[in-house]
């Protein structure tokens, strides 16, 4: 907020006064906050030249990810064409970082899209028609939450084949849980707020409330849920990955790359650090920007 | 509170039995058996292994048998170690993922609620700025970052601490798998007792022990913090079912002989009864703990009530 001293008469303030009542809509307010956050921002920027890196990067690299050179085995970063070294096998570090930056950032995409397209139904459905209905679905969902899905995942990996759509699936069948409880208790809260009485007491007809007022009120938690679920997929995978149950070679995620790091640390620490460092970059701009959302999004909560 | 524990327990049987369903059916939908090796047996010898352990029958009727033995305690032998039984492999490998998720349990529950309250005390200090970046950083370093890191630095380098193997459960290799599953438990504890912390201060009840007069100390650690830890009460108990599974890739890079290890193995050995009993263990303890988080809660606000 600009300082806005309320003198009487002062001719400024009475044109700032006019500027400010042209109606701000929740949503330009939200976007002023939000670009107010300086860690948000820094973030947005961030990972906005990450997902350039992954998308541009594999055909800018010199090498291919998969591209095995035996004269360049373990090769420290600065050297020859490998700009932050290469591998026991001699495929180029930075190409096998951006190839396995885009399969995670992907599968986070793809696997947060399947749980939000489900929990969004899910909850919302069960919220909107509550009763019995609702009953039901709550509780098929605290079954499932309560479920030790990791080991789920394991069993669906180890005895299918770690194959990508399957991950995916695995993935955001289980996140959509709490995406679900999210949205039903929106839904419910929302349809007993003063301002929906008021919508329908202006004779507003039922889907002009749910466009104009529901949904942009559920947007809000479940825009935040989302940023925060992508992370939560990116490590999933990578955890996955680790065990070596997820993406395999020589396709890479940033698990496998830390895995295989993690295995040559004390011969090429590189291989360790650099894509440490990418996924720890990566998850902390997504912490970033989630966190920033919610202040935008529910100032009440800050 | 009793119809409340009844309808807890309404949920969980049903959860149960869908774990023990699903889990099951996904086994045995895998290919292979737990009797293929790489040496090939004759046909007829596999044959009689199948009938000694139930498996000639149709796949419906091994389930029944399956599911009113778990029901009569009984979980079968395990098809790899012919000698034990699951229990006794849940029992012995058990220890070293408890050992290992009780002290970091500890250890992140008093650290994370001292560097939550400091923070909320000094709310926009340098104290508070510092923690809280911190933890911030320390929930986006995932355990298999941390871990290697540690080990390169205080194994490798350094020379301090070994670098894996349980070494029987002495203190030094102890160190590291606890500080890497407690990391980042303290970051998001200390967040949260941060937030319950500043809201209890600001609250009237505080003002008014302000008012009496009563000494700081007492305030923040009589009055406030009651109140700040009730939000940490329910994430503690899915967080210590968390652990149990966390565990998972600690005990793979120390090199533990833990539960997590074993489950990955005997789910890739198709050691179908091993790892039936495994999900059904962990179900149930996700299960009893997230029920204890809830009474527990009730018990600590009586504003809470179970119904």
């Amino acid at each position: 907020m600009t300082q806005i001293s309320l003198a009487p008469g002062s001719m400024r303030n009475a044109a700032l006064l006019e500027r400010a009542v042209k109606g701000r809509s929740l949503w330009d307010d939200a976007r002023r906050r939000l670009f107010r956050n300086r860690a948000a921002v820094a973030s947005m920027i961030v990972l906005g030249l990450l997902v350039v890196c992954a998308l541009i990067g594999p055909f800018v690299t010199p090498y291919a990810y998969d591209e095995i050179n035996k004269n360049d085995v373990w090769l420290g970063p600065l050297t020859g064409d490998h700009l932050i070294g290469s591998d026991s096998l001699g495929r180029d570090l930075l190409a096998r970082l951006f190839t396995g930056l885009g399969v995670s950032l992907a599968i986070g995409a793809v696997a947060t899209t399947v749980s939000l397209v489900i929990g969004v139904a899910w909850g919302a459905t069960a919220g909107y028609l509550g009763g019995m209905v609702d009953e039901v679905m709550m509780r098929i969902v605290d079954v499932l939450y309560s479920l030790p899905y990791i080991f789920f995942v394991i069993i669906l990996m180890v005895t299918f084949g770690s194959n990508f759509i399957l991950l995916f699936i695995a993935i955001g069948a289980v996140e959509w849980l709490t995406m679900a409880r999210i949205v039903r208790g929106q839904t419910l809260s929302l349809k007993q707020k003063e301002f929906i009485e008021a919508a329908r007491a202006a004779g507003l007809t039922r889907r002009a409330i749910i466009a104009r007022h529901i949904v942009p009120n559920l947007l809000g938690p479940v825009v935040v849920y989302v940023t925060l679920t992508i992370p939560g997929v990116i490590l999933a995978e990578s955890f996955l990955s680790f065990l070596g149950l997820g993406v395999q070679p020589p396709m890479a995620s940033l698990g496998t790359l830390i895995s295989n790091g993690a295995q040559d640390m004390e011969l090429a620490p590189w291989l360790l650090i650099f894509p440490s460092l990418t996924m720890v970059v990566t998850l902390m701009c997504f912490n970033f920007i989630g966190d920033g959302l919610r202040d935008a999004i529910d100032p009440k909560d800050r | 509170m009793l119809s409340f524990l009844a309808r807890r327990l309404i949920v969980a049987i049903p959860t149960l039995f869908v774990v023990v369903t699903v889990a099951f059916f996904m086994m045995r939908a895998a290919p292979g058996s737990p009797f293929s090796s790489d040496r090939k047996l004759p046909p007829e010898i596999e044959k009689n292994i199948e009938a000694k352990y139930g498996m000639d029958k149709p796949l419906m009727v091994q389930y029944v048998d399956y599911v009113g033995g778990v029901l009569h305690g009984d979980f079968g032998p395990s098809l790899k170690y012919r000698d034990k039984s699951v229990l006794d492999i849940i029992a012995q490998n058990y220890q070293v993922s408890l050992r290992i998720g009780l002290a970091a349990f500890v250890i992140m529950v008093i650290a994370g609620v001292n560097l939550g309250v400091i923070a909320a005390l000094r709310q926009n200090g340098a104290a508070d700025i510092t923690v809280m970046s911190v933890a911030i950083v320390g929930i986006c370093i995932p355990s298999f970052v941390t871990a290697p890191l540690l080990q390169l630095l205080f194994g490798s380098q350094l020379g301090w601490l070994p670098i894996g193997s349980w070494g029987g459960g002495a203190i030094p290799n102890m160190v590291m798998p606890v500080i890497v599953l407690a990391t980042p438990q303290i970051a998001i504890i200390s967040r949260l007792t941060r937030a319950g912390m500043i809201e209890a201060l600001h609250s009237n009840y505080v003002r008014t022990a302000r008012a009496k007069g009563l000494p700081e100390f007492t305030i923040v650690f009589k009055h406030a913090i009651r109140a700040a830890v009730l939000p940490l009460v329910s994430y503690l108990g899915p967080a210590f079912a968390g652990l149990m599974t966390g565990s998972l890739v600690v005990e793979r890079i120390f090199g533990l002989p833990g539960l997590g290890k074993f489950f990955v193995n005997s789910a890739l050995q198709r050691d179908y009864t091993v790892v039936m009993g495994m999900v059904i263990f962990f179900a149930t303890l996700i299960l009893l703990l997230n029920l204890l988080a809830d009474v527990l809660y009730a018990v600590l606000d009586p504003r809470v009530r179970l119904t």
